[in-house]
């Protein structure tokens, strides 16, 4: 086994050595095409030869601290601490961290500690046509989650505080960054929301039981949704609020969130954000395993069952251009109205509302073909999976990141990191022909690898950086990274989407011994 | 046809032809474990029955690797008999084993080319005089400078070495490519050529100095581990083996990669600071066009790496940045067993190796080794008798120059053994230069991390080590860094150097790494005018300080031995001497008060506390009644210089200083500010006025503090040992370590009135200084001013410069400094008349004051004027005093 991968390195090596040279080129020729003149034309189809490098471009050199405090401003870590020198929970700790293209961003990502019930909430909302929808879900899915796993009697007890005014034991613990903030204006709304939510949880629910993880999952993210579409359909006497409402409703987002208690892991994903486990394999290296499926045009059961949904006429025109009626690329999300009410209601709430939206041209645009609404839900595929001592770690990411790294390379990149690269196998030439050559390049490639490591604590910040700077050869490169981080706002999202990324770190031996 | 030489009773002839079959068969065989094949059997093999170990020996050797074997060799040959030679596994199975068997003169020290050079002869002649292959070539070798303070370093070298008589060339790139074909010359400004080093296969060295040894009488026992040494009153009486105990006399601890741990197992611990870190080389295939075994050896020092051929391909190792200590923890394995190869750590040196020699790109890599070499605290080896134990002697540490050190070395200590000294002075490499002090293990670890890659670094005068720092400090410390102290490193005490005044470029003062002007000139410049002037303030707490004391006169009677001046003198005396040895060299130069009728205060050079305690022991009759303290760490020493030093002090003290009440060389106590009971001396070590303040540290921040509020009227300020340096150059003032060393006699220096012949005593070395007088001295100390040259534009001299008069090498400096005074450089050293003959032709003052001398700084030779006295001119604005030499010497570098 050893000597398998000692040959597979020396090969490796022997490769580099031999396109070194040309990858010189490629390089060159691979920074080109962020000429801002051809931003139009799509970042594949650059033609270099006719435009002269615009002067503002070389004043966009990034040194690499630079790079670093852009890569870094938003990282997080948490690490589960440690009682007695043991640590109990099946999760080690965190690492995540957000890299925007839009401005502002709209990603958003939460990770929580459930303290009513055991386990953790970690979660990726991607949000389209402004931020407001994945912000709202960022500060209240975890709660309607968590209330939806509690057992009956702490549903009582906790209704029963309320009633009286007694402090609410807390449930849930966030671990959140400085820029993860919450809006204070509608909490008052939420918790009312929240509050019907499990009031009728406690209805529906028996003294003695617990309800099961992923139906609670099912429920939390449906009861969101409609509670979303619901506050925008009553609307909110203070203006403001009113206005809120009507944005997280109007706008959309997408969720994926992992609950872990023990060796029980549940992903709840609704839309193309993904959950990739990592695995590492008996020889060290690591596979991947996708834990969820994409909501979109490329996954032909969605593409089914959305046209199973709507009247044969349609089918041409519910599904267009790998789009949900043309327009939308995610087929499952939270908000997004328009796809959802009726032009009716549309029309009525739009018309209620404050001023502000009136002038909202996206807001009053309806979708052509739409004929036989819903379009679209919030109804997530829940996925259980038993943790085994090889999983390692969980990556929750949106899009941002899958479309431009595989999630074979994600994993490799983050096993590497995790597991550090210190530990990277030692180099040998046992009984192979290796020149000095070839060794050098080999070394230096190794060398490259490792000061980038060790320039990222943060797991997460090192699968961004190469996110965004990988050259073809899967090693970063500074350049490139420094021009894909100092393109203006009004260009960076041509070139990628925002990235949110966590990658929950799992313990073995706890995990083992369950 | 060698059989018949065998003598030693420790081989069975069975054993015998088994060394012989693997003395054939394994000369070059290849082998995973390193370039020169497995290691052979000399004595015992697991088959057969170890021979019985003696029940008694003169001395016993631990350690069967190249330094232990060439200790043997030498005793033998100096007539010694019973040696036996005791070595855990078997012999050359540690470092020697993978040595990468280069012999080369290139070293940073004129005594380890010497021991390179004779090494390089002996193994030279070894292949004749025993039979047995050792792969021995002369290859030359090939020092490249990447840049132009590389061949600066590289031409001092040069001239260095033609003073011992080695040969050597410095030469231009282009020639590089006439003696080494593969060497790419695209970045080199130039290179030193040495014709003599040499290549040899070190187990078969070895192996060969076993067979000569064996030869003559050496016992050697393979297999066999010394667990602990035993001593009775500090004499060793024999050593405990696994293999039942050894009486001996004598025992040498050569046990290399596990000499610490040696020591550190006997009764009395014996410290020898060591520490191992992971040495790698490279082996490749043949080259495509197989490299000539002649082809010279390289040493590329910018790249940080050596090269030399190795069977048609290279062999390339170096020392990096970054080591890798290992054994901190003192794993006692058995042998160096297969380290691990590091290929990654390797990748500074793979880069830099094919950037000298691209062509080795399609080179086929054979083998990395991974060897572990042992280093010192200095970057010297540790040789001679430990302080605390007579009989128990060292030779270990060689700094991964094992191979080129291991002959001369054990020449030197064998010659050690039975003269009491060698034939050199060894000082720098005398294992007394430590005491405890260095041998802990976070030292030795911190400290051996900077060591290994210094040994290709290029140094510059001056230089400090900068780990293992802030380890004995005076209580001042603080208050003198926070005032801009620059602080250099004296047996792990941390002195200033000078002060740097508030608003300096500090990043430009601390990258002074130049051999021309540096740029503390000016600051220094300043204290010394400050000196010169007013008064000026340097805390001296790192000297070595003991009090002797006796119920009766029985520590005057042993100072009056030791000493060649007279002690007899009354109480409050101060006394300049020498203790010498029975050749009258000095083995001290300190200052002695009579602070009463029996008791003594001894004030040595800082280096001296390991040394000048076991040479006061060894000659102290063991008397209840006489008592021996080291107070080095009781006082805090401040050396007020400068005219109005005693204004300072009297008014501290409201005692009249004036040289009327307070006569030069004199010591009272008195009190100083509110502190009572401080020893103020007056001499100051420079020749100027002023005081010495010997303070009990818990008064040093208050006195000084007094001292400083107090002068800030006479425009008072701090001063470090540059100054100090210059000050005591311009008045030809030598010093021990430095200038003085155990082979020179007083005569030689100019000190005849510090030596009392008559003084009723027969102090130790008093025969010899008779028949020196009378027969007239050979060499003599002089000062040499530098004329024509430019301070601002040339090479500066150090030390180790060639001496020439009249365009003939005369000698060599022994220290430098530049005097503000003359402004000029002044340098002193030795010359001594070219030999004609056998005898060596007597030293006239017409030798020194008529010739034209010449001093060679890299090189370039720039004229210089002999002195044998200090200018009287810079005395002119002093008083004249009763003893206007006060010459006093000892501070140090």
């Amino acid at each position: 086994m050893a000597a398998a991968s000692q040959l597979f390195q020396v090969i490796r090596g022997m490769e580099l050595a031999r396109i070194w040279p040309r990858a010189r080129f490629l390089c060159q020729t691979c920074c080109q095409f962020s000429h801002p003149c051809d931003a139009n034309s799509g970042p594949k189809q650059h033609t270099w030869r006719g435009y002269r490098t615009s002067q503002a471009w070389h004043t966009y050199y990034l040194t690499p601290p630079q790079v670093n405090s852009i890569l870094k401003a938003n990282e997080y870590s948490f690490k589960v601490p440690e009682f007695d020198g043991k640590n109990l929970s099946s999760v080690m700790g965190f690492d995540s961290n957000q890299l925007p293209a839009n401005a502002p961003i709209e990603d958003r990502r939460s990770a929580a500690t459930c303290l009513q019930t055991r386990g953790m909430l970690f979660g990726v909302f991607d949000g389209h046509a402004g931020c407001a929808c994945a912000q709202a879900l960022s500060e209240r899915l975890f709660y309607y989650t968590a209330v939806a796993m509690l057992q009956h009697e702490t549903l009582a007890e906790l209704e029963s505080a309320v009633e009286a005014g007694r402090p609410v034991q807390p449930v849930l613990q966030w671990h959140k960054h400085p820029n993860d903030y919450f809006s204070r204006e509608a909490s008052r709304l939420y918790f009312s929301s929240l509050r019907t939510y499990w009031q009728e949880l406690l209805d529906l629910s028996t003294p003695g039981e617990g309800p099961d993880t992923a139906e609670a999952l099912l429920s939390a993210f449906k009861r969101l949704d409609s509670d979303i579409s619901l506050e925008a359909q009553v609307g909110d006497p203070n203006s403001f609020l009113h206005y809120w409402v009507l944005r997280v409703a109007f706008s959309g987002a997408t969720a994926c969130m992992a609950h872990v208690d023990g060796a029980e892991l549940h992903v709840a994903n609704t839309g193309d954000c993904r959950a990739v486990l990592g695995i590492q394999e008996p020889d060290g290296s690591f596979s991947a395993l996708t834990l969820s499926n994409d909501h979109n045009a490329q996954n032909e059961e969605e593409v089914r069952r959305v046209r199973a949904e709507h009247p044969p006429s349609e089918a041409r025109t519910v599904v267009k251009q790998e789009r949900l009626l043309g327009l939308l690329m995610p087929f499952r999300a939270f908000g997004d109205v328009k796809f959802k009410w009726s032009i009716d209601l549309q029309r009525r709430v739009l018309e209620s509302g404050p001023d502000q939206l009136h002038n909202n041209e996206h807001a009053k645009f309806v979708p052509p073909n739409f004929h036989t609404p819903p379009y679209l839900t919030a109804e997530p595929e829940v996925r259980r999976h038993r943790l085994r001592p090889q999983d390692r770690f969980l990556v929750l990411a949106s899009d941002g990141l899958w479309e431009t790294l595989h999630r074979q390379e994600v994993v490799r990149i983050v096993g590497e990191h995790l597991t550090g690269v210190h530990q990277q196998q030692p180099v040998s030439v046992g009984g192979y022909r290796v020149t000095l050559g070839q060794m050098q390049g080999l070394l230096q490639e190794r060398k490259a690898r490792i000061s980038s490591t060790f320039e990222d604590q943060n797991a997460a910040t090192h699968l961004i950086r190469h996110a965004v700077g990988s050259n073809e050869f899967g090693a970063v490169d500074h350049e490139r990274l420094s021009k894909m981080l100092s393109l203006p706002e009004e260009l960076a999202r041509m070139y990628r989407d925002d990235i949110t990324v966590i990658i929950v770190q799992f313990n073995p031996h706890v995990i083992g011994a369950q | 046809m060698r059989g018949c030489v065998w003598s030693s009773r420790a081989l069975s002839p069975g054993l015998l032809l088994r060394l012989l079959r693997d003395a054939r068969c394994c000369g070059h065989r290849l082998d995973r474990q390193g370039p020169w094949g497995s290691v052979r059997l000399l004595a015992t093999a697991q088959d057969t029955q170890p021979v019985p170990l003696p029940s008694q020996a003169r001395v016993v050797i631990c350690g069967g690797g190249i330094v232990g074997t060439s200790v043997a060799y030498h005793l033998a040959k100096l007539g010694w008999t019973e040696i036996v030679l005791l070595e855990q596994g078997r012999l050359g199975a540690g470092t020697t084993r993978l040595c990468a068997g280069i012999i080369s003169v290139a070293k940073p020290i004129s005594i380890e080319s010497q021991m390179a050079d004779y090494s390089n002869a002996l193994y030279e002649r070894l292949e004749e005089e025993t039979g047995v292959k050792t792969a021995f070539v002369r290859t030359g070798s090939l020092c490249l400078a990447q840049n132009q303070d590389r061949f600066l370093s590289l031409k001092r070298l040069a001239s260095r070495l033609r003073v011992l008589g080695i040969a050597c060339n410095v030469i231009k790139p282009k020639e590089v490519v006439k003696l080494h074909p593969l060497v790419n010359i695209h970045d080199l400004v130039g290179a030193l050529h040495l014709p003599g080093d040499a290549m040899a296969s070190p187990p078969d060295i070895n192996h060969a100095l076993a067979v000569a040894a064996a030869r003559h009488g050496v016992q050697i026992h393979e297999r066999t581990s010394v667990n602990h040494v035993l001593m009775e009153k500090g004499h060793v009486t024999g050593v405990e083996t696994d293999r039942g105990p050894i009486e001996c006399e004598y025992f040498v601890n050569c046990a290399g990669q596990w000499a610490y741990e040696l020591g550190q197992s006997s009764e009395v611990k014996v410290s020898v600071p060591l520490h191992g870190c992971e040495h790698f080389y490279l082996l490749t295939k043949p080259h495509h066009q197989p490299l000539h075994p002649n082809t010279p050896v390289v040493m590329d020092m910018d790249g940080r790496i050596y090269v030399r051929a190795w069977q048609g391909g290279i062999l390339s190792g170096g020392f990096e940045k970054n080591p890798k200590p290992i054994f901190t923890e003192g794993r006692n394995q058995l042998e160096i067993q297969n380290m691990q190869e590091d290929w990654d750590h390797f990748e500074p040196m793979l880069n830099a190796l094919l950037r000298r020699m691209p062509s080795l790109d399609s080179c086929e890599i054979h083998q990395l080794v991974n060897c572990p070499e042992s280093f010192t605290p200095d970057m010297r080896c540790l040789m001679g008798e430990t302080p605390g134990v007579h009989g128990y002697f060292v030779l270990a540490g060689m700094n991964s120059s094992g191979l080129s050190f291991a002959g001369g070395a054990g020449k030197y200590l064998a010659e050690w053994m039975t003269y009491g000294y060698p034939t050199a002075n060894v000082w720098p490499l005398d294992i007394k230069r430590f005491g405890n002090l260095q041998s802990s293990r976070t030292f030795l670890r911190h400290r051996v991390m900077e060591v290994m890659p210094l040994l290709y670094e290029l140094k510059v005068p001056r230089w400090d080590f900068q780990t293992g720092r802030q380890l004995r400090t005076s209580p001042l410390y603080d208050r003198l860094d926070t005032q801009g102290a620059r602080w250099m490193e004296k047996h792990g005490f941390e002195r200033a150097k000078y002060f740097v005044p508030a608003g300096k470029d500090l990043l430009a003062l601390d990258q002074s790494k130049t051999f021309y002007k540096p740029d503390w000139f000016d600051i220094v410049g300043a204290e010394v005018k400050c000196c010169k002037e007013a008064v000026c303030v340097i805390d001296m707490s790192s000297f070595t300080k003991f009090e002797l004391t006796s119920t009766g006169d029985q520590a005057l009677e042993l100072l009056q031995r030791l000493c060649a001046n007279d002690l007899d003198v009354p109480v409050g005396h101060i006394v300049h001497t020498g203790m010498l040895n029975e050749r009258g060299g000095y083995e001290n130069d300190c200052s002695v008060v009579r602070l009463s009728k029996n008791s003594f205060f001894i004030i040595s050079p800082t280096d001296q506390q390991v040394h000048c305690w076991s040479w006061i022991k060894r000659y102290m009759p063991s008397d209840p009644q006489l008592h021996l303290e080291d107070v080095s760490w009781k006082y805090t020493a401040l050396n007020l210089i400068g005219p109005r030093a005693m204004d300072v002090l009297s008014e501290l003290s409201y005692v009249s200083m004036t040289p009327e009440h307070f006569p030069t060389l004199f010591c009272k106590e008195m009190s100083v500010g509110y502190a009572n009971g401080i020893r103020v001396m007056s001499m100051t070590h420079t020749g100027e006025p002023g005081f010495m303040l010997y303070i009990p540290i818990e008064y040093a921040l208050h006195v000084y503090n007094e001292v400083m509020s107090v002068g800030q009227k006479y425009g008072i300020r701090n001063a470090g040992y540059y100054a100090l340096r210059s000050l005591r150059i311009e008045k030809f003032f030598a010093f021990w370590g430095q200038d003085l060393d155990s082979f020179t006699t007083p005569l030689e220096c100019g000190r005849e009135f510090r030596v009392k012949f008559d003084k009723g005593t027969d102090f130790l070395g008093r025969q010899a200084l008779m028949q020196q007088r009378q027969e007239g001295i050979t060499r003599r100390f002089v000062m040499l001013v530098l004329e024509d040259h430019d301070a601002e534009l040339d090479l500066w001299p150090w030390w180790g410069e060639p001496i020439y008069r009249n365009g003939q090498l005369v000698g060599v400096t022994t220290s430098s400094a530049y005097s503000y005074t003359l402004e000029r450089h002044v340098c002193l050293g030795f010359v001594s008349p070219a030999t004609a003959g056998q005898n060596p032709t007597v030293i006239t003052p017409d030798f020194i004051n008529r010739g034209d001398y010449e001093v060679d700084i890299a090189g370039q030779r720039y004229p210089a004027k002999a002195k044998l006295y200090p200018f009287s001119s810079l005395f002119a604005q002093q008083r004249r005093r009763k003893d206007d030499m006060e010459l006093s010497n000892f501070q140090g570098k």
